[in-house]
This record gives structure tokens, C-alpha cells and sequence, in this order.
């Protein structure tokens, strides 16, 4: 799983059946030691009601769909976690509403 | 798999699966002599890996081949913890 920042939302009208009613979110990976955003992007669905700023773990490939919802749909990135406190080496890098 | 060392912890209240016993521990990618190479992410732990161990991580779908992980939404997860690594005859990692 790669942590990232939700930087925005994906908008799509006409897509696979399969997909309607998903919500598609636009996120930034990040680089833990700074928490800066590594402008590498990606688009997944939302399984936790994940919204703007929020920094979230996201699972990539064919486990994107183990979720609820993203079983049997065609997703290769899913949000799985909205992340309160990541922790490296000792230090608290991020702390959810600390900023 | 690969080498990584166990540089942090990821704490998410909010989490579409449950997963008892496990923990997210952010990891930093290794060598084979658990030199970092400043690439992270946060794999699944169900061993007890401790804080600077250098583990083995399995990715990809292969990450749900556990009883705990079966059928969840995991694509990292802390396989092994490393002892010992030889390289063409020398030891270039010891616990």
C-alpha cells in the first residue's frame, strides 16, 4: 500500500456500467520523511468515504478489489484506510488535524 | 520478494477491512545489506516485525496467501523477518 494525499475528485459520465456510483478520487503519492506530495499521481476508487486533504493509504492491483465495494468491478486502485498518525523512526511525521 | 527495513508505523482508525492482530508498519526499501533506499510504503504485518529490522515484503496479489489476508485488500505484506544474507559466499547482512 502507498500513502497519499486526496488532492481532488474524478468526474467521469460516461464509463463501464460496472462503475457507476463509484467515487473516484484524484490522489498525490507522498514522501513520508517530509509528507510533500511526489507529483505522481493516480486515480482510485474510495471504499471509505475519504474527502479533500485527507491522507490515506490506497491498495494497488488485482487487491484493489477485496473491498465491498470494488468486488467484481474493474478497479486496480482502491482507498482502503484514511490514515490518523504515521510514525517514522521515532518521529511523528503526520498527525491528522494536527496541521 | 524484497528487502525492507521497518522504519515506522501507519495508524488508520477509519479502514474498510478489519484485520485482527494485524498492524500497517510503513517500510522503507532495501538492499540486500538493508542499506535504504528512501522508497516507502506500507505493507501489512502479521509476524511481529520490530522497529529497524530488515524484513522481507511480499507484493502484489501473492500478499493475500495468508489465512489472515485472504480475500482483503492487502498488496504488501511483512513475509519474513531476515537473519542472515549471503552474497556469492559473504555474509553481507547479519542480524
Amino acid at each position: 500500500m502507498l500513502l497519499a494525499r486526496v488532492i481532488g475528485t474524478v468526474v467521469s459520465t460516461r464509463k463501464e456500467p460496472r462503475i457507476e456510483g463509484i467515487k473516484f478520487l484524484l490522489l498525490e503519492k507522498l514522501d513520508p520523511p517530509t509528507m510533500a506530495g511526489k507529483k505522481d499521481y493516480v486515480v482510485a476508487m474510495d471504499t471509505v468515504g475519504a474527502g479533500p486533504g485527507e491522507v490515506v493509504f490506497y491498495v494497488a492491483g488485482s487487491s484493489a478489489r477485496m473491498t465491498a465495494v470494488t468486488d467484481g468491478r474493474p478497479s486496480d486502485a482502491a482507498i482502503t484506510a484514511i490514515v490518523d498518525t504515521v510514525e517514522l523512526d521515532g518521529r511523528a511525521v503526520y498527525q491528522k488535524d494536527a496541521t | 520478494m524484497i528487502f525492507a527495513r521497518v522504519a515506522g508505523t501507519v495508524v488508520a482508525t477509519r479502514r474498510s477491512d478489519q484485520l485482527p492482530g494485524a498492524k500497517y508498519l510503513l517500510v522503507e526499501l532495501c538492499d540486500q545489506r538493508g542499506r535504504g533506499r528512501k522508497d516507502y510504503l506500507v505493507a501489512l504485518d502479521g509476524i511481529g516485525a520490530g522497529a529497524g529490522e530488515l524484513v522481507m515484503v511480499t507484493q502484489g496479489p501473492s500478499a493475500r496467501q495468508m489465512q489472515f489476508s485472504d480475500k482483503k485488500p492487502v498488496d504488501a505484506l511483512i513475509s519474513g523477518i531476515v537473519d542472515l544474507v549471503d552474497e556469492n559466499g559473504e555474509v553481507v547482512f547479519r542480524k
